[in-house]
């Protein structure tokens, strides 16, 4: 679908792309549902907290060097500047550079609900600027902004002239999307409007955008492209507004996630012709591999990627193949984002684990380029297949998949989720940083983790017989999908 | 009217659910956007009996938005009541209902035979911030849960103090305190934090008195709950830190509660042995290494602002530079909350401001003369100007970064030593 970059609000997930929050079945029905265009997806009438996507696209904006973010709202809205200042310090200092971005609120209270604060939000804007001359300006708004009207596209444009930086207006009211990762593609949407600028004339480049989320692995992806005569710009942790400027001029875009990527990506290839690379992300072999070739044939770099690929092939498969013999047999269940569940589940299959549930906490029918997000398809072509949720981080129903079926690991990317496994005796594996499972070493690594977690399971234990779960004995023996409806 | 807040020290109403969630076996039902919960929270100790993932939540959409979500939080309501086994049910609702129009509090009365308590507390995030949204939960618990007692258990104490969570040692306050009163042969009644809960909730009428020991969050409980239930309370404004504040709480706390004198005394004997063994032993310490200076500054919310500024000035002889006190003191709270920071020993007064701007507060920590290191206790973001000023610094109020504490705390003798333990921990780290 066309990207519209002229208008400051992104399509929700739900209506672009006809992601779904709700479904109980098995991946085979979800796939071929969504293929045929039959998938519908369902609504809860109970439903526990899950996430806001102003917090996923803020976020990433403000892990971008030196930029203002202006959450207009009540305080609660813009509680996340004090852990984006955190991160945007500590996240600068480890790559031995220096971020002044700042993340400030409005403090909106009762009576700006009632007559508006447009006003107090120009002097905000203004008075940052002042403070703090940021290279790029976000504004943002709230659930109750939203809801009562407030007009920050036209004061965007009122001070654009008067800031003499770049100014987005960021529409994230929490309540339009029920996929939090609506917000990924919110700001994508920002940088694309603001500050993405058309190529320059006789520009060339080796550059490679790389989307991911706090860079850990990106000395050693810096090494390996070294290999390959490309040089990764990593997106938005660290990033500077003038690195932004130029995505349109890369070779390539590439994606560490494909939930986090695919707006970005689709779009720079829609609109400035940089080709996005389409595969299976990096977890695993199979995956490393396919991601690899992938990026050699949209470059032209096959052959210096496959000498890497035999290279290192000869290193760590040996050592992998060695480990596997202590994860055969295993079960896990899985929760994460869509970008991770079908991609794991793919790795755990390689390394011989038996995957007996994934819940996907949404689900993205299609991608922007009208096809079947590309992890789903290799499950599909592959022939695996496994019971599936889609399940909106509903911790509940996690707890009763876990209780009914008593894997040998609970595997999950979201804060607060491991905990609840654990307390339920489920070994539990956070697989928090996005290159947990990134290429060759860090799928060994992986891969010994998981024979570490369930070696020692003391923690499980001490903490599951001492704690009382919060469930009550009547929902585990509920059905997981007593509380979806069909939606109408 | 709205601001710029530039360096945010505080959450919204809603981030009462920390209030609720510190009451044992208490639920937040929230009726709210989908991410609220999880913004509002933090993992300092947030995965106990219940987590935020844990909270039922409308999860109100756009479609809600325009017809209204009481539908959905009726049976959000009555499905949390099946699904999760609490003592009590608190319903908070955040912006949207209450911009909407939702009418939360008949819905959440059509559950008034449930066999669970369900109240409710309106706690949109545009009333105002996490300190008065604590003081709505407890407002709720009178108000639609508690009936006023004929019977008084004699000697018993409600113990009222911060806002659970917003304030990291908040357990450990909370212990402390109901030490020290136990210690004047009283019994202390709290309902935050372990082995409390719903039945010291029930206990609460039979109190003699309440004792609020805050510089304001929760005085108006305190009014309410005279006029309701018929309670008395002492409002002590200074979080007792170290000897000299801790005996002087000790004995208005005695003499309000009509504890023999003497026996008063003796309590305070026994610890002051002690504390001045500790500060004795560690006065070379204190007088002789080259980088705790004689100035300080607090950039913490009104009750540490007061409460260490108390403490580093009347038990460490420090001398208070300007005060910071960041969360939104009230403007009729503001004047008496001064007043305490000008009744310090020696006839020293501490210039305090009411900001929440921190750019200001920064502005003014850089251009004041020190005449020397600054010692800086404050929140995460003074860490950073501290190191450029080459000062010492101590992150104790939020946000916290720099420390994880379980059930640590800053009040009485004990808590003071902890300070200064913490304090020293900084400043040994460097030789000049």
């Amino acid at each position: 679908m066309a990207i519209n970059t002229s208008n400051s609000n992104v399509a929700t997930r739900e209506n672009r792309i006809g992601s779904i929050t709700g479904y109980v079945g098995t991946l085979k029905d979800l796939a071929s549902k969504s293929e045929c265009g039959t998938l519908k997806g369902c609504a809860r009438c109970f439903s526990q907290s899950s996430t806001c996507l102003s917090m996923c696209g803020l976020s990433q904006l403000a892990g971008i060097r030196d930029v203002a973010i202006i959450h207009h709202g009540p305080a609660g809205c813009s509680v996340t500047s004090a852990g984006s200042y955190y991160m945007s310090r500590v996240m600068a200092k480890k790559r031995g550079v220096t971020s002044s971005t700042v993340y400030v609120g409005t403090d909106m209270n009762e009576n700006d609900t009632i007559f508006g604060s447009t006003a107090t939000l120009r002097e905000v804007i203004l008075e940052v600027n002042k403070r703090y001359s940021p290279k790029a300006i976000f504004v943002s708004s709230s659930c109750a902004t939203g809801i009562i009207g407030e007009d920050i596209d036209s004061i965007v444009d009122d001070v654009r002239e008067e800031v003499g930086v770049p100014i987005v207006a960021v529409h994230c009211e929490g309540f339009k999307s029920r996929i939090w990762a609506t917000g990924f593609d919110i700001s994508d949407h920002a940088v694309l409007q603001g500050i993405v600028q058309p190529p320059r004339e006789g520009v060339k480049t080796n550059k490679i955008n790389f989307k991911n989320f706090f860079e850990s692995a990106r000395p050693e992806i810096i090494e390996m492209f070294k290999q390959f005569d490309l040089d990764p710009v990593f997106l938005y942790c660290n990033s500077t507004v003038e690195e932004l400027s130029h995505l349109s001029e890369s070779i390539a875009t590439t994606c560490i996630c494909g939930t986090l990527g695919n707006y970005l990506g689709n779009a720079l290839e829609e609109q400035y012709g940089v080709p996005y690379v389409r595969s299976i992300n990096q977890c695993g072999i199979v995956g490393f591999e396919t991601w690899l070739r992938e990026i050699g044939k949209v470059t032209g770099r096959s052959e210096k990627i496959e000498k890497y690929i035999e290279e290192q092939r000869a290193i760590y498969i040996p050592q992998i193949e060695e480990i596997k013999k202590e994860l055969k047999g295993l079960t896990a269940v899985l929760g994460m984002g869509p970008g991770y569940t079908f991609e794991v589940s793919r790795v755990l299959d390689e390394l011989g684990i038996k995957v007996v549930w994934a819940l996907a906490w949404h689900y993205d029918k299609k991608y922007e380029d009208g096809n079947v997000p590309p992890s789903m398809k290799y499950l599909l072509d592959n022939d695996i297949d496994f019971e599936a949720s889609v399940a909106d981080q509903q911790n509940y129903e996690v707890m009763n998949i876990l209780n009914k079926y008593k894997p040998d690991m609970y595997l999950s990317r979201h804060p607060g989720s491991t905990v609840w496994a654990i307390k339920n005796g489920t070994p539990a594996i956070y697989v928090a940083d996005e290159y947990m499972i990134f290429g060759y070493k860090h799928t060994l690594e992986f891969a010994k983790t998981i024979v570490d977690a369930i070696k020692n399971r003391s923690f499980e234990e001490n903490l599951a017989k001492r704690s009382k779960l919060p469930y009550t004995d009547w929902w585990y023996k509920q059905n997981v999908d007593t509380f979806l409806e069909e939606v109408k | 009217m709205a601001k710029l807040l530039d360096k945010q020290r505080y959450k919204c109403a809603l981030g009462a659910m920390q209030s609720v969630q510190a009451i044992t076996r208490a639920l937040p039902i929230l009726h709210s956007g989908p991410g609220c919960a999880q913004k509002l929270s933090e993992s300092i100790g947030s995965s106990g009996y219940f987590s935020p993932n844990i909270f039922p939540c409308t999860s109100i959409n756009e479609k809600d938005v325009v017809f209204g979500g009481v539908k959905k939080l009726n049976s959000t309501i009555e499905n949390a009541l099946k699904v999760v086994d609490a003592d009590l049910y608190v319903v908070l609702t955040g912006c949207i209902p209450e911009i909407v129009g939702d009418d939360s509090g008949e819905v959440v009365s059509r559950f008034e035979d449930s066999d669970k308590p369900v109240i409710y507390a309106p706690t949109a995030g545009f009333k105002g911030n996490n300190y008065k949204g604590h003081e709505q939960v407890v407002d709720a618990i009178v108000e639609q849960y508690l009936k006023k007692s004929e019977k008084k258990q004699k000697g018993l104490v409600n113990i009222w103090a911060d806002v659970p969570y917003q304030d990291l040692f908040w357990l450990g306050n909370l212990r402390e305190l109901e030490k020290l009163v136990s210690e004047l042969g009283l019994i202390p009644n709290t309902i935050f934090g372990y082995n409390r809960g719903i039945e010291n909730i029930n206990k609460i009428p039979e109190a003699e008195f309440n004792l609020l020991v805050s510089p304001w969050v929760g005085l108006n409980n305190m009014k309410k709950m005279e006029r309701k239930l018929g309670i008395p309370y002492l409002h002590y404004k200074t979080l007792p830190i170290g000897a000299t504040e801790t005996g002087k709480f000790l004995r208005e706390v005695g003499k309000f509660a009509g504890v023999d004198e003497q026996k008063v005394e003796n309590v305070i004997k026994e610890h002051e042995d002690y504390y001045y063994y500790l500060i004795e032993r560690y006065a070379d310490l204190f007088l002789e290494n080259r980088v705790i200076n004689k100035q300080f500054t607090l950039v913490a919310d009104a009750q540490y602002a007061l409460g260490i500024t108390k403490f580093l000035a009347n038990d460490l002889g420090l001398v208070p530079a300007k005060q910071f006190v960041v969360d939104d003191t009230p403007k009729n709270r503001r004047e008496e909350i001064t007043a305490e920071f000008k009744n310090l020993n020696f006839g020293l007064e501490a210039e305090v401001s009411f900001e929440t701007d921190g750019y200001k507060i920064h502005e003014e920590i850089k251009n004041h003369d020190y005449h020397g290191y600054p010692l800086i206790l404050g929140g995460y973001y003074e860490k950073e100007l501290t190191e450029s000023l080459k000062g010492n610094f101590l992150n104790i109020s939020y946000p916290v970064q720099d420390k994880v504490v379980l059930d640590d705390s800053y009040v009485g003798y004990t808590g003071g030593i902890r300070l200064i333990e913490d304090i020293y921990t900084v400043a040994v780290q460097r030789f000049n």
